[in-house]
């Protein structure tokens, strides 16, 4: 991912100001596999999260700890069964501040 | 199997289903509120300001109490280049009254408070569960939901679908095709922490007062617009991109935040903020031309669920459209039960009655063209560069050459842009058609 030299902070820092209750189950599944055959790869650069990261063999790793629960990658993804999207179980994933 | 049973149960604790909440506990209904974070708003973020007149027919007296940020009284819209900023820049102070035109608000603490108004109606809130499915009889009606709860079940003659923008229980009631991205913008947020006195500085506000800047242009080529908001203690700054764009951008949201923040004309306004918070949501853009089926048997939608949220270029507004929609699909329902007629005939005539009379529907099909319009390539390129140019010739004094008038400017602007005149005739026949 690439963090432009305008960002004033590395982007795990950004993600550190956003309180996530992290869930023992994933709430979103990537089969890496079906991504080898993805051109767009729509969801590296979308995720507002940049949870998507590329791996060397063509794959992508996904992890789902620090998701705004958007929507936005299976918006974008065009491979059926690449991405299987649903809501964290009650309680748990992103909490925005309440002050 | 123990499965509890109410007259009605609303999905999701945003403003539309705690207006619908509260709607159906005043007529005296049993209703169950539901939501999936461990507070109403948790999951919520906006930009944002709420337009809060509907609140006066909803809950009179609501201004006294209701956790808002500041008073608007001063609201721009911005053109930006890389390197020119235009704008229109209106303030009125009859805004700063109790007359509120606008305020600035967080949606975790107004969310909050407004589920809390449902609850003092007689409404359940039931936080911490997702509702995971509809219920239906053997005939097809919807008859409540499953939650991921054990014993999680909850039975309802009626079920309002109040669940967001990725309403996956009106996709489900509809059996609908799958959404497509053309139909939604991203959100991205920043919120920053600067001192009260220093925003009022900053802004040129009186204390309790605030600000809101919309903006076209400065999304770094992807369709879209920016947007700054002053609350209390801290200021919202963000882009709305557009995600057919984005995703065929080479640029990641964050990046292009950190360069409409650096642009000249914003920069005055938002460097030196500490950064309390980062967040994204998506934005229902599409009006009219997305919305489901609003009622089934058993079942109504309601807010952004139904795609009723008003992303016009210099208007965004969706929490009073929510509130408002929320609210009639709540007095429907209750209406259709005291009837003993929740079929979708009785429920849909009686809720699009309710929206008919206000302003949800006429507001979304007055400007249903207005998406396309300002996303399209010519306003979010051409125009703004255009429109700065003249500008800044118009006032930029070339001593020892006299002055140029407006039409030379303009026709000689006109040229160097590369637009077409059709096309630009074209294009200000249908803004006004769609905004006049
Ligand atoms: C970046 C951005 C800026 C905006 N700016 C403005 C602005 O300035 N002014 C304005 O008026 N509007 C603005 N909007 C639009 C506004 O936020 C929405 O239109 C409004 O929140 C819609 O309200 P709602 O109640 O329909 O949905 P939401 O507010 O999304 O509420 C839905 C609720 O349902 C819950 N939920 C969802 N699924 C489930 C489930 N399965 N089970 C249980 N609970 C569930 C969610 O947790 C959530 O609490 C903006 C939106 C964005 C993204
Ligand atoms: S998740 Fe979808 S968009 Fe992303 S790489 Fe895989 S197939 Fe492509
Ligand atoms: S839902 Fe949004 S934040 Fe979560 S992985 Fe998908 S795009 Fe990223």
């Amino acid at each position: 991912m690439t963090v432009s030299p305008l960002s004033a902070m590395a982007f795990e820092d950004r993600m550190a100001t956003t309180e996530f209750r992290v869930s023992g189950t994933p709430h979103i599944v990537v089969e890496g596999d079906s991504c080898r055959g993805c051109t767009t790869r729509a969801c590296v650069i979308a995720c507002p999260a940049g949870l998507f990261v590329p791996t060397f063999d063509g794959g992508i790793l996904f992890n789902y700890e620090q998701c705004f629960e958007c929507g936005t990658c299976y918006l974008v993804c065009n491979t059926a069964g690449a991405i299987s999207w649903s809501y964290p179980e009650g309680g748990s994933g992103v909490v925005f501040r309440r002050t | 199997m123990s499965s509890e049973s109410f007259d009605a149960v609303v999905v999701g604790a945003g403003p539309a289903g705690s207006a619908a909440a509260l709607r159906l506990a005043r007529a005296g209904r049993s209703v169950c509120l539901l939501e999936r974070g461990p507070f109403p708003g948790a999951k919520n973020l906006f930009g944002g300001v709420i337009y809060p007149r509907i609140l006066d027919t909803i809950l009179p007296g609501w201004t006294g109490e209701a956790p808002i940020e500041r008073r608007v009284t001063r609201r721009a819209t911005m053109i930006l280049t890389d390197t020119q900023c235009l704008s229109v820049d209106f303030r009125s102070s009859s805004w700063g009254g109790e007359a509120y035109n606008g305020v600035t608000a967080l949606r975790p603490r107004f969310d909050s408070w407004l589920a809390g108004r449902a609850v003092a109606e007689g409404a359940v809130l039931l936080t911490s569960t997702t509702a995971t499915g509809l219920i239906r009889t053997a005939d097809g009606a919807v008859s409540g939901v499953r939650t991921d709860r054990p014993d999680g079940d909850l039975l309802a003659r009626v079920v309002v679908a109040c669940d967001g923008v990725n309403s996956f229980l009106a996709r489900e009631a509809n059996s609908a095709k799958p959404p497509s991205p053309e139909h939604y913008t991203l959100g991205v947020k920043e919120v920053l922490a600067f001192a009260p006195e220093e925003i009022e500085r900053r802004f040129a506000l009186a204390p309790g007062e605030g600000a809101d800047f919309e903006v076209l242009g400065g999304t770094g080529g992807v369709a879209g617009g920016g947007f700054v908001y002053t609350n209390s203690e801290t200021i919202s700054v963000g882009l709305v991109l557009s995600v057919r764009d984005l995703e065929s951008s080479s640029r990641r949201p964050e990046d292009l935040l950190a360069c409409f923040k650096a642009n000249p004309g914003i920069a005055p306004y938002v460097s030196g903020g500490e950064l309390v918070e980062y967040g994204a949501h998506l934005i229902p853009e599409a009006g009219i031309a997305m919305m489901p089926e609003l009622a089934g048997d058993g079942f109504l939608v309601a807010g952004d669920a139904a795609g009723m949220c008003l992303a016009a270029g210099i208007w965004l507004e969706g929490v009073n459209f929510a509130l408002s929609s929320g609210a009639a699909a709540g007095e429907a329902a209750a209406a259709a039960m005291a009837a003993g007629d929740v079929t979708k005939a009785g429920l849909k005539r009686r809720y699009t009655a309710l929206l008919e009379a206000g302003f949800v529907l006429a507001d979304l099909r007055r400007l249903r063209r207005a998406p396309e319009l300002v996303l399209g390539a010519r306003m979010q390129g051409a125009y703004p560069a255009l429109a700065c140019n003249i500008a800044e010739r118009m006032l930029t004094v070339t001593n020892p050459e006299p002055k140029a008038g407006l039409r030379s400017i303009a026709r000689a602007e006109l040229k160097r842009s590369g637009l077409r005149l059709r096309d630009a005739v074209r294009d200000a026949v249908s803004l006004v058609r769609t905004f006049g």
